[in-house]
């Protein structure tokens, strides 16, 4: 068998090849020839071929079949055989892997070997991707290496003790001893460890950290060795930039912070150095820098006195003129991290952020973006919003949702005026509209239905806007409600906010005629449109035109559309005389909590809202259901019946389970029970008793909801004692609908065979307007005839 | 902590990897492909930082190499940015003005060198020379292979 060619040509051939396939077809022909080489069990060549190996892992190809090998190079003689093999391990066989563990014997003894270079190989590699058992057995030879004098081996080992404790946390105390004079050490490697040792088992333990804080008195110690570099000469060794050691000073600086947060005294003891350091430390380069902002980061976190944080915020904002982006990006995340605490030192960098709004960098927009929404408030809220709206007509695409939304809150949050609000709104809508989200439709119009006195002036503008241009559909949705609405004022030319136009109800009719027909309406927007036509008809005279309209889209294709006209139609003509009541004016609607979209749903606007408020509710929804047989949509509150087994019975196959459930019907005599009602939740339960097989008992959960919000994500889990066994099937639906205007259905079989008393736990949760509920009951008021 | 450290060519071919925590094959493959994805389709000029999942991504373009550094969100991402130029400049002082051939035709001592620098997603030695030190010693030790052990006295 000839030589096993050498790795450098095995690269300098594969990378010969010209096609992907021809690559294929080398690396599986080495890949043989190595395995029979593997198979021979030759220790001359097996390092050679399982570099070869780990070379064509890079480039893609399965390597596993040489882990074992990786284990017997490892557990070689030769230096170079350890390389190569601890190497492979650490490419090939992290703990996931079934053979993983048989290292822990080599490495146990590598880690007492003579040569302090295969301690040190042996290190790295626990240290890298040790598991966890690996780490128990092996922390105590960690341990041990940590008191060497050899300072190499003291650096590995303190990486070593914190990758064993971050998997085992529990051996974190049998590290202690050994930490005591690892910062008296000269040597910055181990230095800059032990602060990562220190680091890890004070962000682990709190006991720890006070313990670090009093008994140790890490803090001076800490503050000496940083004041030693700051103050120290030119240490070639160690400089980078004119700065010593730039690593270590800000590993010192991060274990600082963690010291002294929440704490006066450390804080007050770092508080000298941190201005030293603030002060002094070039800035020129990016590592000066780099030290900076770990200051800033230490100072904004500690209990600093309010002339650092001051210094602080003033770096930051140096930095934000700084010419290289990513420290102008850096400054502008950290802002963002301290404009809730420091809002007042971060407003006199406002300026500087907005003109970062005009920036090339993607980032440093997004950045500048969420700064600036951050920073308005009542009084900058005109010159702000000028910006943002600057910005969200020139910003890219991915931009423009979000700073449209943030432009909303804003403006809700801090509006001078209605008519400023107002103004605002129109302007996001006609600049940035098909970005807006689908709720803003919603809100916005309940925003202009509140403010009363801008009504004409609202529609008139929106009825301009529409002229211009019908292709945004959020502006086009939220015009034709208000022409709807307002159309009355709009003719009749009352606007007193600006000069009012003169139009005619033709001209508005064909507008909204112009809507339905366009290619550019959605579905939602024609529906928009068909309605506030017909709401113009109790505002209007030309209701003739309107009753034409109305029944061409009898016919229309489109379903949504269609039932609308024929409801309409059937307004005219049967129902005329409630049809002013009807299409009245809406009212001031309340907002529901929070962050709602109120209940006003997207589709239609007119008697929807009417289930916001029950006491305007216009007794109506009767009468169209019952004039003709067109599909229940219009305020649909039926109850889901509850689920049948209409199965015919069948014989008992033997051992009667679960799923062989086809019991009859019989609805039995056992009385409904309620079993649970809270919050607005009432589950009820019904009961069926499956015969044959009478320990079997068939339970139908009713889940109804009688808030004003739907809950959505419902889930309803039980548990059982251990002498039951209990099925749960699929739910009807996840939504409980607002209002009990429908249930939730589930079926839960639970076998009893030994007829004990039935009890449940049950675990509910939902999410009602946004937040997330749980909650708990037993379920023991079970009637006897469910489980006798 | 550092989660991991790729080093791929402007074609988004792979030159090293370096996981500091355990994850499938799969998953390495799939975030192989992401970071050079991304990586690649960033503008010249624009700042080295991404965000990625839960990460900070640190990248930086070397002549036909980006180095891709992916950190913890709580970690400094300008140091990040100097732990890459070092080990830039650990393999330069070693190859000698390195080029992407120098770590392709030696890309175990690229991992070599990567392992007496950083370890467990930590920085291991902050001084050049310490590391330029132990990597010699160690070369020296393979050569001697045939002979027995010997020990070799470093400084400090």
């Amino acid at each position: 068998m000839p030589a096993p060619i050498r790795l450098r040509e095995l690269i300098r051939t594969i990378r010969t090849a010209r096609t992907q396939a021809e690559e294929r077809e080398m690396i599986q022909k080495e890949c043989a020839a190595i395995r029979s080489s593997f198979r021979e069990e030759d220790n001359t060549y097996r390092c050679r071929n399982v570099a070869k190996l780990l070379y064509m892992h890079m480039l893609g190809y399965p390597a596993h079949f040489g882990q074992l090998e990786c284990l017997k190079l490892i557990a070689s003689q030769k230096f170079t055989d350890k390389r190569i093999g601890y190497l492979g391990a650490m490419l090939l066989l992290d703990e996931r892997q079934d053979v993983h563990l048989l290292m822990t014997n080599c490495i146990k003894n590598d880690l007492n070997h003579s040569t302090q270079y295969v301690q040190g190989l042996a290190l790295c590699t626990l240290g890298c991707m040790g598991s966890s058992e690996m780490c128990r057995d092996l922390a105590g030879e960690v341990e041990k290496l940590l008191k060497t004098s050899n300072s190499y081996l003291r650096k590995k080992a303190a990486l070593c003790a914190v990758h064993v404790i971050r998997k085992v946390p529990e051996l974190m105390e049998m590290f202690l001893p050994a930490t005591k004079n690892l910062l008296s050490e000269k040597n910055h490697g181990v230095l800059h460890t032990s602060v990562v040792l220190l680091t890890e088992m004070c962000e682990r333990s709190p006991d720890m950290l006070a313990h670090f804080r009093k008994n140790e008195k890490l803090v001076p110690q800490l503050v000496r060795i940083l004041k030693n570099l700051i103050m120290s000469g030119y240490s070639p060794e160690h400089d980078v930039s004119g700065i010593s050691d730039p690593f270590l000073q800000v590993r010192i600086l991060r274990l600082l912070r963690i010291l002294g947060k929440s704490d006066d005294d450390s804080s007050e003891a770092m508080n000298d150095i941190l201005a030293q350091v603030a002060t002094n430390t070039e800035t020129s380069k990016n590592v000066g820098n780099a030290i900076l902002y770990e200051t800033v980061l230490t100072i904004m976190d500690i209990k600093s006195e309010s002339g650092l944080r001051v210094l602080a915020i003033n770096i930051l904002g140096r930095f934000l003129l700084n010419n290289d982006k990513n420290i102008r990006y850096v400054a502008l995340t950290s802002l963002l991290k301290t404009v809730q605490t420091d809002h007042n030192a971060v407003q006199r960098h406002r300026s500087t952020i907005v003109d970062c709004l005009k920036d090339l960098d993607v980032s440093i927009k997004r950045r500048a973006m969420e700064l600036s929404f951050a920073l308005v408030n009542g009084n900058n809220i005109r010159g702000m919003m000028k910006e943002l709206l600057y910005f969200l007509d020139s910003c890219d695409p991915e931009f423009k949702a979000d700073c449209a939304s943030g432009v909303f809150l804003a403006a809700e949050k801090y509006a001078p005026s209605k008519r400023w609000h107002i103004d605002t709104i129109m302007r996001v809508l006609t600049t940035a509209g098909s970005y807006v989200r689908d709720d803003s439709v919603p809100n916005l119009i309940q925003l202009i239905t509140n403010s009363v006195e801008m009504h004409a002036y609202t529609v008139q503008r929106l009825y301009k806007a529409l002229l211009d241009d019908i292709s945004q559909q959020p502006l086009v949705q939220v015009a034709s409600w208000c022409i709807g609405e307002y159309g009355d004022l709009l003719v009749s030319g009352q606007c007193e906010e600006e000069e009012p136009i003169q139009v005619t109800e033709d001209e508005v009719l064909d507008v909204l005629e112009g809507l339905l027909v366009s290619n550019l309406s959605t579905p939602v927007t024609r529906g928009y449109s068909l309605t506030a036509i017909m709401k113009l008809s109790t505002r209007f005279s030309s209701v003739n035109r309107i009753k034409k309209v109305v029944s061409i889209y009898g016919s229309s294709i489109d379903v949504e559309l269609q039932q609308r006209a024929v409801e309409y139609n059937a307004l005219f003509k049967k129902y005329d005389h409630m049809r002013p009541a009807l299409l009245e004016r809406m009212p001031i609607m309340e907002k529901s909590a929070s962050n709602g979209p109120t209940e006003i749903v997207q589709t239609n606007g007119e008697t929807e809202p009417s289930v916001v408020e029950p006491k305007h509710l216009p007794p109506v929804t009767q009468p169209v259901n019952q004039a003709n047989d067109l599909l229940d949509l219009l305020g649909g509150n039926d109850v889901v019946p509850v689920i049948q087994n209409t199965m015919p019975t069948k014989p008992a196959s033997a051992g009667g389970e679960l799923l062989d459930l086809l019991g009859d019907l019989s609805l039995s005599a056992i009385p409904p029970m309620t079993a649970y009602n809270k919050n607005g939740l009432k589950i009820d339960f019904t009961f069926e008793r499956a015969n044959p097989n009478p320990n079997i008992a068939v339970i139908t959960i009713h889940a109804s909801n009688s808030t004003e919000a739907d809950m959505t994500d419902f889930v309803f889990q039980a548990a059982v004692p251990k002498t039951f066994q209990l099925q749960l099937l699929s739910p009807s639906s996840n939504v409980v609908p607002a209002l009990n205007q429908g249930t939730v259905t589930q079926v839960i079989r639970v076998l009893n065979p030994q007829k004990q008393q039935l009890r449940m736990r049950i675990k509910l949760t939902y999410t009602l307007k946004g937040s997330p509920v749980q909650d708990l009951a037993e379920v023991n008021n079970f009637p006897p005839q469910s489980w006798q | 902590m550092m989660r991991f450290l790729l080093l791929f060519s402007r074609q988004g071919k792979l030159r090293l990897q370096k996981w500091f925590t355990p994850i499938s094959e799969r998953e390495k493959k799939k975030i192989i492909r992401d970071m050079t994805t991304m990586v690649l389709a960033r503008q010249p000029r624009s700042c080295n930082f991404l965000h990625w999942k839960d990460l900070k991504i640190i990248y930086k373009r070397y002549a036909s190499l980006f180095f891709c550094l992916a950190i913890e969100n709580q970690e400094n991402e300008l140091i990040a940015l100097e732990v890459i130029h070092r080990y830039v400049e650990l393999l330069d002082k070693y190859f000698g003005n390195v080029c992407e051939l120098d770590i392709i035709f030696n890309f175990e001592k690229a991992y070599f060198i990567l392992d007496e620098f950083l370890m467990g997603g930590e920085i291991q030695e902050t001084s050049k020379q310490m590391v330029n030190r132990s990597i010699e010693a160690s070369d020296m030790l393979q050569e001697d292979d045939s002979s027995e052990w010997f020990e070799v006295e470093l400084f400090g």
